[in-house]
């Protein structure tokens, strides 16, 4: 059983069909909507995770390529009724070329240089997304996105949305353990060790690093496509700054360097906020004070931190006997 | 009025904003070089200034002078404790995880500064009226003065005690090599804590100082923050007089910008100019580069 878990296909498949059996589970409810939701976190926190977790450069900026996604679907659906899927396709690719291009110069910065550089990039969309209002409809936002559909099938409900989001986000993470247990991974992960190492084995450091930019502002475009037009409508205060900092603390939290930690961290801090609820304006509060607690007790992540955990639960007993 | 008045007038404002940019930057600086932590949570000492002052001046009647060292006090033991109980436990910690912690931090500040004292938009009285005074074209309030005075006295006041007293050269000791300063005897953890006593009470100062000018809540903390930062980014971390220009700088360019083309887009203004510079000069505009050793 364990060395079947240990193959990356196993546990793909298994992944899945727990995914796609969920809705069954949650019978339509509230927690569906959320599950949507997780979807798409998902899709943002493992586009960050090539970035951050293997090719080790952090960015603080990841809601501008969500937000851009998100703003030019809606406009060109809803404003100038361009058809869904080849205005996805078309967006998502002009923000890969906007990231390649801004990719250069940022990412030749290293450590907090780097994170203030692409925090600046962030809040500069931010601010443009606010107050270019003839185009966005500024701090009030957008309305009007219709749902994506195939013919006549429209994806108008949570369940629709939620096999197509979650159908996206399965194909990205199979995309993803395929990239990261191929030469470029290793390449990538040669970077995260040392530039200098990398480039003397061969490797083209900065071209890899700003191609991986791209691609995670690719699919963080993606999922802003998804996103306008499953709410079917969009505000900045969605893309913010503090959302790029709950996406890095997505891929914190769940596991740096790891596709399915994402997935976890996602999760969490999807439900964190709802389960928080019942704490109403304490929540703020809980919130952080749980950031500080799970970077301190579990610096792997979940990922990491929750086997490690059992089996220091487990072997505890044990060791009790040993002492005596 | 016409241009050149117009002209000295967002550049006295952009240096009296340009002066609280390089308090909050200098702040930054000197935790950053005993500690190498970029921390976060320093924009959330700039709103517990203000909102502590407010808090005592306002609610509990106490006078203006009081409730400043009142609440510096409040914000320097907040940033004591803020170190006491998340920075100085963890060991080995990547500076991943420090940076998540310390933004965990900041909103765990601005949370309890939410619950405490409500999400209400405060006011300060000004320091000393609000008669203007005319300078050559430009009306200069009382307040600007006190900006430019308690800015200056700070600046001054940490210069001195960096290079004459044994602490201030013990922790510069340990922004060069904390393994070299641990080994002549120099408590490398005590010098963390002064850091970010000196930070946070300098960051309460430039929340005190500001908050008559421009109001003050509970979420002013985070666009402080990250202009002080800037600065300091501007003045290649140095915590002397490159943060104190890079403030100046960003504070006037901004208020230029924000004046001559567009109000709306003053904080893009901010970042745009730090994203230049840093693409241009990344080791700071006054600073000689180095090279990386492997």
């Amino acid at each position: 059983m364990k060395s079947l878990l240990r193959n990356e296909a196993v546990r793909f498949v298994l992944f899945s069909a727990m995914i796609l059996a969920l809705p069954a589970l949650l019978a339509g409810g509230y927690l569906l909507n959320v599950f949507v939701f997780v979807g798409i976190h998902t899709l943002l926190a493992v586009a960050l995770n090539l970035l951050l977790g293997y090719a080790g450069q952090i960015s603080l900026g990841q809601a501008a390529f969500f937000g851009l996604g998100a703003y030019a679907s809606g406009i060109l659906t809803a404003t100038y009724g361009q058809n869904p899927w080849g205005t996805m396709v078309a967006v998502a690719l002009a923000v890969g070329l906007l990231a390649f291009l801004v990719g250069f110069p940022i990412l030749k910065l290293k450590g907090h240089y780097l994170a203030m550089a692409t925090l600046g990039f962030g809040i500069i969309v931010y601010i443009a997304l606010n107050e270019a209002v003839d185009l966005t409809g500024g701090p009030s936002g957008l309305p009007g996105i219709p749902n994506l559909s195939l013919g006549s099938y429209v994806f108008d409900s949570d369940l629709k949305n939620y096999y197509l989001i979650w159908g996206v986000t399965l194909a990205t993470i199979l995309l993803s353990l395929n990239l990261v247990n191929s030469r470029i991974g290793r390449g990538l992960r040669a970077i995260h060790d040392s530039e200098v190492a990398a480039r003397v084995m061969g490797i083209r450091v900065r071209l890899l690093k700003v191609q991986i930019f791209a691609l995670s502002a690719v699919i963080s475009s993606i999922a802003g496509s998804l996103y306008a037009h499953t709410m079917t409508f969009v505000s900045p205060t969605s893309f913010g700054f503090n959302f790029s900092v709950e996406l890095v603390t997505m891929v914190i939290i769940g596991g740096l360097g790891s596709i399915y930690g994402s997935f976890l961290g996602a999760a969490l801090l999807t439900l964190l906020p709802e389960m928080l609820r019942a704490f109403q304006d304490y929540d703020i509060v809980v919130y952080g004070f749980l950031l500080i607690a799970m970077t301190m007790f579990m610096p792997g992540g979940l990922v990491r931190g929750v086997p490690e955990l059992a089996r220091r639960l487990l072997a505890r007993p044990q060791k009790g006997k040993a002492d005596a | 009025m016409n241009l050149g008045q117009q002209l000295a007038q967002y550049i006295l404002s952009g240096l009296s904003t340009g002066a609280i940019y390089a308090l909050i930057g200098v702040g930054f600086a000197i935790i950053h070089n005993a500690t190498g932590i970029i921390n976060f949570a320093q924009g959330e000492f700039v709103m517990l200034g203000g909102m502590a002052t407010f808090f005592f001046f306002s609610a509990l009647k106490v006078p203006l002078v009081l409730a400043v060292a009142l609440a510096t006090g409040v914000s320097t033991m907040a940033g004591i404790v803020f170190e006491r109980l998340a920075i100085r436990p963890l060991k080995n910690a990547t500076p991943i995880n420090l940076v998540i912690i310390t933004i965990g931090g900041s909103i765990l500040i601005r949370g309890i500064a939410m619950l405490l004292w409500g999400k209400d938009t405060h006011s300060l009285p000004t320091f000393s009226g609000d008669e203007p005074i005319m300078l050559g074209g430009a009306t200069v309030m009382p307040q600007h003065l006190w900006i430019f005075a308690v800015t200056l006295v700070v600046i001054v006041c940490s210069k001195l005690f960096f290079s004459h007293t044994i602490s201030g050269k013990a922790m510069r000791a340990c922004s060069y090599n904390r393994r070299a300063a641990g080994l002549v005897g120099i408590d490398v953890r005590r010098m963390v804590l002064f850091s970010f006593a000196i930070s946070s009470a300098m960051g309460s100062m430039a929340g005190i100082i500001i908050a008559p000018l421009t109001m003050t809540s509970y979420d002013v903390g985070v666009m402080l923050g990250l202009k002080g930062f800037c600065a300091a980014i501007i003045g290649g971390m140095s915590s002397g007089l490159g943060t104190v220009f890079g403030g100046l700088i960003l504070g006037v360019l901004e208020a230029l910008g924000a004046g001559l083309f567009s109000s709306g887009y003053k904080d893009a203004i901010a970042f745009i100019i730090l994203l230049l510079i840093l693409f241009i000069r990344p080791q700071g505009l006054f600073r000689r580069g180095e090279s990386e050793r492997v």
